[in-house]
């Protein structure tokens, strides 16, 4: 007679590492692994032992030296006397600005294109079609090139600005001039008694805020509805311009002119800087497009209907029902969209736009001749602004994603 | 326009650099030699190498990867004999500078520097147009000669003591005396360099301009705004659109690319030159062989014009003179052929091309033609110029 026993437990033999289907996987693994780190450590005693050998050691010295060049778009103070190290930091913040109005002018696009996609409107729906299609399918550099060189040949030079009869006019009662060079803006003089001003506008954009919120506790608890665009508008321009007389023009701007070469005072946005930021937001725009579209579709139909059957106007259910929802499906695709803006704002040499690339990675790399050292660096920063793009959406991501009870 | 360099750069400089390490790197071979970075290993290594493999034997794996290295290392020769091979010699010019380096309506590589690049190759393999063309950028051209990519370059190229030392490559002479020079339309009425406070100054980067620029501006006390730009080209197209009000580069390099412009009249070169800049073609550090080649076929186009042999009486001297320098460099007396392990007729052939120097000169660059560059630095010594050979003797 026969009983039924426990399987005799088998005792761990080094054949069934390879015979044993349980642990074969375990040892190829481990078998890769192991040939991965030799070749890795192979490669890299390599590169040592042949830098070494040229006498080329790894050396960040040179970041300290004297970089001799200058730098036309500086956000902090610098001249070519300063160090290779400083210059990089210019760079970096040059990249950081480009890669901020990126993302937002691509995402103020990419939403606006990907809503208008879904559009009953034929003719609306296939202009964004054709948007989404002929920028995602040309290679951003061609875009920042075409842009920059249209943006260059269109705009006058500052040349035709001078003279009894010049050729082109400034606009907005002569405040802003628009060359081929750049646009140049009224820069705000801070004079005494400014800070009180800054406060009032502070205080206007809080009030704004409340009055926001009283009107829609208003309209949940008493259905009454408030009008609330031209109370804020008012807010947000009556008291500075009040404080503005009251306290004799403490804030005053300071009007470019036409001085020499070029336009001076005010601020100047680089002809650069804005093709590439026009350029880059347009192109990824239509990305994000897509990826909104995605999201909208994403969202149950019912749900529209739904909120047509409670009598909510088109407008309305976008805004308050579809695309809180769509956010979900959204945000995760847009991060890496942002990563791309950052790493394409790498592109900015074409244009003559001193990145990152282009000084730490451009001149600094060149006239040092310190290659390795300059682009481990370079990857280094893109790796620190892109992982902390990352880490800043996952967090946003976070707070909107759906929360399971 | 469209400029490939700027995404390849870093691939490129990287590459620069490891090329630089391989081609300049000591007596010892590479564990591995990529096949992009190797270059020419002399038989005479062979006992440092197996030295090398005796310290690698700790490790198998390792040991067996250097014999690999050892042989893939061996397997190439000296640059002399690898263009005899070849058949052609690779020769790196740029991008397209008129007078210069440009092919022309039917493709066909012209002018002072690709003169250079048929000179050298009609000495070596009796044929000036045996030549593949390889068009370089400021940034690509030294990766493309310490990797190997070409065997000499003629590109404009600054004699620099950072270039020479650092970089490890060996300047075979200098073909052209050069400065930066500045380049205005002539409306805006500026006489002097001095006069550009506030200026939008367009420059080629990848290059010392924007340090010499940097320094003369520093040093007058003047402002200034800087527009890098990566070609030649990008940067005419600005200046022509008035993006910039100035366009800097070397002066020769200005007049040239002025002959272009569609109203050369309507720009001025101004009179300051803000720093010396010798071009010569260069070859690689370690192959003193092929540099001797490189610099004696130049030396033997200046020579030439200093003799008086000229493309038209180059056949009838060759068959002998009086004069022993011109005999010696034609062949018919000596062994300088020999000696650099070329026909006894290199330098006819070299001469054959397109001529001695100043033929050179007047053909591609001179008054006669629309860059219209005078003689100046560069006439010959006795001209009270720069241009000066060392004796063929």
């Amino acid at each position: 007679m026969t009983t039924l026993a426990d399987p005799h437990k088998e005792s761990f033999r080094l054949s069934m590492l390879l015979n044993d289907t349980r642990y074969r996987s375990l040892t190829f693994q481990f078998i890769a692994l192991v040939a991965i780190i030799a070749t890795m450590a192979f490669i890299g005693g390599n590169l040592v032992r042949n830098l070494a050998e040229a006498g080329l050691n790894i050396s960040y010295d040179f970041l300290g030296a004297q970089a001799g060049y200058d730098i036309n778009q500086r956000p902090i103070s610098y001249d070519s006397q300063d160090t290779h190290g400083r210059a990089a930091m210019v760079g970096l913040l040059n990249t950081l600005i480009v890669a901020f109005l990126g993302c937002i002018t691509a995402t103020i696009i990419g939403v606006i294109a990907g809503v208008l996609r879904l559009s009953p409107n034929w003719l609306v729906r296939k202009i964004m079609a054709f948007y989404v299609e002929i920028f995602r399918n040309v290679p951003v550099l061609i875009w920042i090139l075409i842009i920059f060189s249209i943006m260059i040949n269109a705009a006058p030079a500052p040349n035709a600005f001078r003279g009894d009869e010049p050729t082109a006019s400034m606009w907005l009662f002569d405040s802003i001039a628009v060359t081929n060079r750049g646009v140049y803006l009224p820069k705000p003089i801070w004079g005494a008694g400014s800070l009180l001003v800054v406060g009032v506008f502070i205080a206007s954009i809080i009030g704004i805020f409340l009055f926001r919120r009283y009107a829609r506790k208003q309209l949940f608890d008493h259905g009454r509805l408030i009008p609330t665009f031209w109370p804020s508008l008012a807010l947000f321009f009556i008291p500075v311009i009040l404080a503005q007389l009251v306290l004799g023009t403490p804030v005053s701007l300071e009007y470019p002119a036409l001085k020499g070469f070029n336009f001076r005072g005010g601020i100047t946005i680089l002809g650069s800087l804005i093709a590439l930021w026009f350029a880059l937001s347009i192109y990824t725009g239509a990305f994000i497009a897509e990826n909104v579209r995605a999201g909208i579709l994403a969202v149950s139909k019912g749900q529209t209907e739904a909120a047509g059957a409670l009598g909510l106007r088109p407008g309305r259910i976008m805004n308050l029902v579809v695309l809180p929802q769509a956010l979900r499906v959204i945000i995760p695709p847009l991060i890496s969209q942002y990563l791309n803006i950052t790493k394409n704002s790498s592109l900015a040499i074409a244009v003559g736009y001193m990145d990152l690339t282009g000084t730490l990675g451009g001149i600094t790399l060149l006239q040092t001749g310190r290659a390795i050292e300059s682009v481990l660096l370079l990857m280094l920063f893109y790796l620190i602004i892109s992982l902390s793009i990352s880490f800043i959406m996952n967090i946003y991501n976070n707070t909107m994603k759906l929360k399971e009870r | 326009m469209l400029n490939q360099g700027s995404i390849w750069r870093i691939t490129l400089t990287f590459q620069c650099r490891f090329g630089l390490i391989q081609a300049h790197r000591g007596e010892k071979p590479p564990l591995v030699s990529l096949p992009a970075f190797t270059r020419p290993e002399k038989p005479s290594r062979k006992g440092v190498d197996h030295q090398e493999e005796v310290n690698m034997k700790k490790s198998v794996f390792l040991g067996a990867l250097t014999v690999a290295g050892i042989i893939a290392g061996g397997a190439s020769a000296a640059t002399l004999d690898e263009v005899k091979a070849r058949g052609k010699l690779n020769c790196g010019v740029t991008t397209g500078v008129p007078g210069f380096a440009e092919p022309d309506a039917s493709g066909v590589w012209q002018g002072f520097d690709v003169a250079v690049c048929r000179a050298v190759a009609a000495a070596v393999l009796g044929d000036g147009n045996a030549v593949e063309f390889v068009p370089t950028t400021g940034k690509t051209r030294f990766t493309a000669l310490a990797s190997g990519e070409i065997d000499l370059l003629a590109r404009n190229t600054t004699w620099t003591f950072s270039r020479d030392v650092d970089l490890k490559f060996e300047f075979t002479g200098v073909n052209y005396y050069d400065g930066q020079g500045f380049m205005v339309p002539k409306e805006l009425g500026v006489a002097s360099a001095k006069d550009l406070d506030g200026a939008t100054v367009c420059i080629q980067t990848g290059t010392t301009t924007e340090l010499n620029l940097a320094d003369f501006f520093r040093a007058n006390s003047i402002s200034y705004e800087p527009v890098p730009i990566e070609t030649g080209a990008e940067a005419v197209q600005q200046y022509i659109a008035g993006a910039c009000d100035v366009y800097t580069t070397d002066a020769s390099a200005l007049a040239a690319q002025r002959a272009n412009f569609e109203d050369p009249s309507a720009h001025v070169l101004l009179p300051e030159i803000v720093s010396k800049e010798p071009l010569g073609p260069l070859v690689r550090h370690g192959d003193n062989e092929w540099a001797d080649i490189a610099r004696w076929t130049l030396n033997a186009l200046i020579t030439a014009e200093e003799l008086g042999v000229t493309s038209v009486n180059l056949e009838e001297l060759s068959a002998g003179t009086d004069n022993p320098e011109i005999n010696r460099l034609l062949g018919t007396e000596g062994e300088l052929g020999s000696m650099l392990g070329l026909d006894a007729g290199w330098a006819k052939a070299a001469l054959g091309v397109a001529g001695n120097y100043g033929e050179i000169f007047e053909q591609n660059i001179g008054a006669a033609t629309p860059i219209g560059l005078a003689r100046g630095l560069n006439a010959q010594w006795t001209d009270g110029g720069l241009i000066y050979s060392p004796p063929f003797r």
